[in-house]
C-alpha cells in the first residue's frame, strides 16, 4: 500500500520523539533526585566543617566538658547532652502509655463518628507551630507548672532529687512536658495505623474463645504490634531530642547540670538558639557547630533505627506468612 | 424440653474471675477514654489560651499595619509578617514542589532497584532532620559572610517540605491502579506520554493535598528563619534578598521579651498563625480522607 | 475412630432405620425459638425454629446469602460485636436464654467454641496459640496436658509434638485450621461451631478435617455451615436447609426451609425449595 512508507516513516519519527521524550523525563527526575541527596549530603558536610575548628581544639572530650566560656575559649557540650536526654526521656516515659491508650481507644474503642473526630484532634495536636506551644509553655504552662505541679510533686515526692527545691516557672520538667504534648500525636497516629492492620479474624478468633476485649488487645494486637511499637517510639524519642525552638523557650537557659527537674537547664538545640545570633568567637560559633553535629547524628542514628526495626518488622510478617 | 438449668444459669452469669477479668476491662477501657481526653483537653487548652488572650488585639489595623516601634505602647500591626510568611512559604513551595514530585516520580516509575534505595533514604532522613540542624546549615551555605536574606529563609523551608511532599505524592503515585499504566503503554503510548498524561492527572488530588499540608507545616516553622530572616524593620518587604519579617520569628521574639505589650502581640500573632496553619491542615486532611475513599472503594 | 456410638449412624444410603425414638433420649443442647436476626434494618434471618442435639454434627446449608453464618453467629453471640445487631425469639441453651438478662458473653463463648471459615491462628507459637485462652481462664494447672490432649483431640499432635516452639503461621492451611480447633476445644467447650471450616482448604486438608468430625463428636455438639451439600451428606446426622425468603415489599431474608435427618432430606425432602437445592436444579 502507498501508505506504508509513510507509516513507517511516522512510527519512526513518533518514536525518535518518544524516546527523547522519555529520556527527557528520566533524567530531569533523576536530576531531581540527585539534588535531594546532594543537598543531604551538603548539609552534613557544611556542619560538620563548621565544627571542624572546635573538634581539631577539643576532640571528643568535649562531649565530656561542661565548661562553656566564650572568653577562656573553653567549651563542653555535657550539660547539653544531659538537658537532651533527661527532657527527652520525660518526654518519653510521659508519652508512650498516653499515646497507647489514645491509640488503643482511637482503633478498638470509640464508636466509628467519635474515631474521626478525635483522631483528628490528635493530629491537629501535632499540627501546633513549635513557637505557638512555646508561646504557652512560657506564659502558661510554666506558671501553672510553678504554681501548682511543682509543689504538688515537692510535697508527695519531694524526697527524690529530681523533685526538690523552688518551683521555677521554666525548667527541664516543663521542657519535658511540652516535649510530651509534641511527641504524643506522633506516636499516637503511628500505633494507630499498627493496631488497625491488625486483620479483624484474629481479633475476632481470639474474641471467640471467650476473652474480654482487653484480653484480646494484649494478647494479640499488642503483643503482634511490639516491633511497630518500638518504631513509634523511636520516631517520637528522635523528635524530641531535636526540638530547639519551643524547648529554648521554656527551659531557662542555665549551662548545667542540676539534678532538680525544677531548675533551668539546657539542652543541645535550645543552647544553638540561645547563642547562634550573638556569638563573639569563631570558636564559639564552631562549638555550636559541633553542638549541631551531635544534634545530626542524632537525628539520623534515631531514623535509622525506626527504618531498621520496620525493615525487620516486615519481614517478619512476610516470612510468618 | 428439658427443666431449666438453675446451675447452668448461674454459671452463665460467670463467677468471680469473670467478674474481675471484666473490671479489669472496664478499667482500661477507662483508662483509653481519658487518654483520649487528655489530648483534646490539652489542644482546647492551648486553643482556648491562644484565643483568649490573642482575640483582644484582633482589627483590621491589626492584620495590616506595620510593626510596632521597639518600646512603643503602640499596638501596631502584623501586615509585614503575614505578607513575609506567605511570601518565603511561597518561593520555598515553588522549590519544594516540582522537585518533590519528580523524585516520587523517579522513585515510582524509573528507578532501578539498587538507585531507589539510597534515593529513599535520603528522603526519609530527611524527614527526620533536626530544623535546626537545617537552620545552621542555611545559616553557613548563604547567609555567612553575607547578609541576611529571604531566600536562604525559602530554602531552609523547601527542605523542611520536600520530603513530606515527597512522600505524599509517592503515597498518591502507588494508588494509580497498574492496569491503567499497562492499558496505556498497550496502546502504544510512550513511557513519558502514560506517565505526564495519565498517572500524573489522576495523582494531581493527592499531590495538591500533600503539598498543602506541607505549607501548614512550614508556615509554623521557626528555626530555619531564625537566623537567616530574624533580623529586619518594621515595614513591609517584598523583595528575598533581604531579610524578610514572618510570623514565626516574631513570635519567638516576642515570647522571649520581658514587656507584656510583646506578649500580647505575640498571643495575636499565634492565634493568626494558629488559625492559618489549622485551617489548612483540617481541609487539606478532609480532602485526603475523602480521596482516598474515593479512590481506594 | 470412637466405638462408643450405640445409635447406628445414618448415611444417606440407610434410610430406613427409623430415627424419632431415638432421638426421644438425645439430649437438646439448643432449642430456637422464632429467631430474628438483623443488622441496623436488614433482617437477615428470620422465622428460624430448630433444636440441636447432643453430640450430634448439625449442618446448615443453603444459598448463599440465606443467613446460615449469621444463624451460626447468634448461638455464641459472636453478633454481638457487630454495631446495630439485633436479636429477636429465643436462643436456648439447655433451657437458659443465651440472650438473658445477666448471660455473660464470655462465658458463652467458653462453652461454645467456633472455627471460622479461614483459618486464623495467632501469630504465636503452636504452644502458645493452644495455651492462650486458658491462661487467660485461668486454667494454668497442668497446662502442658491440656494443650497435649487438645492437639490430639484435633489429630494434630503427631505433626508438631516436636515443633511446639515454632510459629503457628509456618503450619499449613489444614494444619492450622486444626490447630485452631485445638486452640477451642483446649478449654473444653461443650459446642463446636463451625462456619464453613474446610471452605479455605485443598481437598486433602478438607478430608482431615472432615474426618477429625466424625471423632469430635463423641465429646462435642457440632454445628456446621457449610455451602457444600456432599460434605454435608458426608458428615452430617442432621441438616438444616436455609433459604431465602422475599417478602412482599421485596426484601429477602434467610429462613430455615427444612431441618431433619441427613439421609431423608437429601433423599426425600419434603419441602420442594430443598429438593431444587439438593438436587441441584438452582442454588
Amino acid at each position: 500500500m502507498s501508505t506504508l512508507p509513510a507509516t513507517t516513516e511516522l512510527r519512526g519519527r513518533r518514536r525518535l520523539r518518544d524516546s527523547i521524550g522519555d529520556r527527557l523525563l528520566v533524567g530531569v527526575t533523576l536530576g531531581a533526585s540527585v539534588v535531594a541527596v546532594v543537598v543531604l549530603g551538603l548539609i552534613a558536610w557544611k556542619v560538620l566543617r563548621g565544627a571542624h575548628l572546635a573538634f581539631s581544639k577539643f576532640g571528643l572530650s568535649f562531649l565530656t566538658e561542661s565548661a562553656w566560656d566564650a572568653q577562656k575559649g573553653v567549651f563542653g557540650a555535657l550539660p547539653g547532652i544531659y538537658g537532651t536526654a533527661v527532657s527527652s526521656l520525660i518526654a518519653l516515659v510521659l508519652a508512650t502509655p498516653l499515646a497507647l491508650a489514645i491509640a488503643l481507644f482511637l482503633s478498638e474503642l470509640a464508636p466509628r463518628g467519635v474515631r474521626v473526630v478525635v483522631g483528628s484532634l490528635v493530629e491537629t495536636l501535632a499540627a501546633v507551630p513549635s513557637v505557638v506551644l512555646g508561646l504557652w509553655g512560657i506564659l502558661v504552662l510554666g506558671p501553672f507548672t510553678a504554681d501548682h505541679l511543682e509543689p504538688w510533686l515537692n510535697r508527695w515526692f519531694g524526697w527524690l532529687q529530681i523533685f526538690s527545691g523552688e518551683p521555677s516557672s521554666s525548667g527541664i520538667l516543663v521542657a519535658g512536658l511540652i516535649l510530651t504534648i509534641m511527641i504524643v500525636p506522633i506516636i499516637a497516629s503511628i500505633c494507630r495505623e499498627l493496631f488497625l492492620a491488625v486483620p479483624s479474624e484474629l481479633e475476632e478468633g481470639a474474641l471467640a474463645l471467650g476473652a474480654t476485649r482487653w484480653e484480646m488487645v494484649r494478647g494479640v494486637i499488642l503483643s503482634s504490634s511490639r516491633p511497630g511499637i518500638a518504631a513509634a517510639m523511636i520516631l517520637g524519642l528522635g523528635r524530641a531530642l531535636g526540638e530547639a525552638i519551643a524547648v529554648a523557650q521554656v527551659i531557662g537557659a542555665n549551662w548545667g547540670i542540676p539534678t532538680s527537674l525544677f531548675k533551668p537547664g539546657d539542652t543541645l538545640a535550645s543552647k544553638i538558639v540561645e547563642e547562634f545570633q550573638g556569638y563573639s568567637t569563631f570558636l564559639q560559633l564552631s562549638s555550636l557547630f559541633y553542638l549541631g553535629v551531635i544534634l545530626l547524628a542524632i537525628g539520623l542514628v534515631t531514623n535509622l533505627a525506626a527504618q531498621l526495626i520496620v525493615r525487620r518488622f516486615d519481614v517478619y510478617r512476610t516470612e510468618a506468612r | 424440653m428439658a427443666a431449666v438449668d438453675h446451675a447452668l444459669t448461674v454459671s452463665l452469669r460467670g463467677d468471680r474471675r469473670t467478674r474481675r477479668r471484666r473490671i479489669v476491662n472496664r478499667l482500661v477501657e477507662l483508662v483509653a477514654i481519658l487518654a483520649a481526653a487528655a489530648a483534646v483537653g490539652v489542644l482546647a487548652w492551648v486553643v482556648y489560651a491562644v484565643a483568649k488572650r490573642g482575640i483582644d488585639l484582633i482589627s483590621w489595623s491589626f492584620l495590616t499595619g506595620d510593626l510596632p516601634i521597639p518600646f512603643s505602647p503602640e499596638v501596631g500591626g502584623i501586615g509585614p509578617l503575614i505578607l513575609g510568611s506567605a511570601i518565603l512559604v511561597g518561593i520555598a513551595t515553588l522549590i519544594a514542589l516540582p522537585i518533590g514530585v519528580c523524585i516520587a516520580l523517579f522513585l515510582e516509575e524509573f528507578a532501578p532497584g539498587w538507585l531507589r534505595v539510597p534515593i529513599q533514604l535520603a528522603i526519609d532522613l530527611m524527614v527526620g532532620l533536626p530544623s535546626i540542624v537545617i537552620a545552621i546549615f542555611v545559616f553557613s551555605a548563604l547567609v555567612y559572610g553575607h547578609a541576611e536574606n529571604g531566600l536562604a529563609g525559602s530554602l531552609g523551608l523547601a527542605i523542611v517540605m520536600l520530603p513530606l511532599i515527597t512522600r505524599a505524592t509517592q503515597e498518591v503515585l502507588r494508588l494509580v491502579p497498574s492496569d491503567q499504566r499497562e492499558g496505556a503503554l498497550a496502546l502504544g503510548a510512550s513511557r513519558w506520554r502514560t506517565v505526564l498524561g495519565i498517572i500524573l492527572p489522576s495523582s494531581l488530588g493527592g499531590i495538591l493535598t500533600g503539598t498543602v499540608l506541607a505549607v501548614a507545616r512550614a508556615i509554623g516553622e521557626t528555626a530555619p528563619l531564625l537566623f537567616v530572616t530574624g533580623i529586619y524593620g518594621r515595614l513591609v518587604v517584598l523583595n528575598p534578598s533581604h531579610a524578610m519579617p514572618n510570623m514565626p520569628v516574631q513570635i519567638f521574639i516576642w515570647s522571649e521579651s520581658p514587656d507584656p505589650l510583646d506578649h500580647k502581640r505575640a498571643w495575636a500573632t499565634a492565634f493568626v498563625l494558629m488559625a492559618i496553619v489549622l485551617v489548612t491542615s483540617l481541609v487539606a486532611r478532609i480532602a485526603l480522607n475523602w480521596g482516598r475513599r474515593n479512590v481506594t472503594r | 475412630m470412637s466405638e462408643t456410638d450405640t445409635m447406628p449412624q445414618m448415611r444417606p444410603v440407610d434410610v430406613a432405620v427409623p430415627r424419632e425414638a431415638a432421638e426421644q433420649t438425645r439430649e437438646t443442647v439448643f432449642d430456637i425459638q422464632d429467631l430474628k436476626a438483623s443488622y441496623g434494618s436488614n433482617v437477615a434471618v428470620r422465622g428460624v425454629d430448630l433444636q440441636i442435639y447432643r453430640n450430634l454434627v448439625t449442618a446448615v446449608i443453603g444459598p448463599s446469602g440465606c443467613g446460615k453464618s449469621t444463624f451460626i453467629r447468634c448461638l455464641n453471640r459472636m453478633n454481638d460485636e457487630v454495631p446495630g445487631f439485633k436479636q429477636e425469639g429465643k436462643i436456648l441453651y439447655h433451657g437458659v436464654d443465651l440472650y438473658g438478662d445477666g448471660v455473660d458473653q464470655i462465658e458463652v463463648r467458653r462453652r461454645i467454641g467456633m472455627v471460622f471459615q479461614r483459618p486464623n491462628p495467632f501469630p504465636k507459637t503452636i504452644y502458645d496459640n493452644v495455651a492462650w485462652a486458658p491462661r487467660i481462664l485461668g486454667l494454668r494447672k497442668d497446662l502442658h496436658e491440656r494443650v497435649e490432649k487438645a492437639l490430639r483431640g484435633a489429630a494434630l499432635w503427631d505433626e508438631v509434638k516436636d515443633r511446639l516452639k515454632k510459629s503457628a503461621l509456618a503450619l499449613s492451611g489444614g494444619q492450622q485450621q486444626r490447630l485452631c480447633i485445638a486452640r477451642a476445644i483446649a478449654i473444653e467447650p461443650e459446642v463446636l461451631l463451625l462456619d464453613e471450616p474446610a471452605s479455605a482448604l485443598d481437598p486433602i486438608a478438607t478430608a482431615s478435617i472432615e474426618e477429625l468430625m466424625h471423632d469430635l463428636k463423641t465429646d462435642y455438639t457440632l454445628v456446621i455451615v457449610t455451602h457444600n451439600m456432599q460434605q454435608a451428606a458426608r458428615v452430617a446426622d442432621r441438616t438444616a436447609f436455609f433459604s431465602l425468603d422475599v417478602d412482599e415489599s421485596g426484601r429477602g431474608a434467610g429462613t430455615l426451609v427444612e431441618y431433619d435427618d441427613t439421609g431423608k432430606l437429601f433423599t426425600a425432602p419434603s419441602d420442594k425449595r430443598t429438593e431444587d437445592y439438593v438436587t441441584g436444579r438452582f442454588g
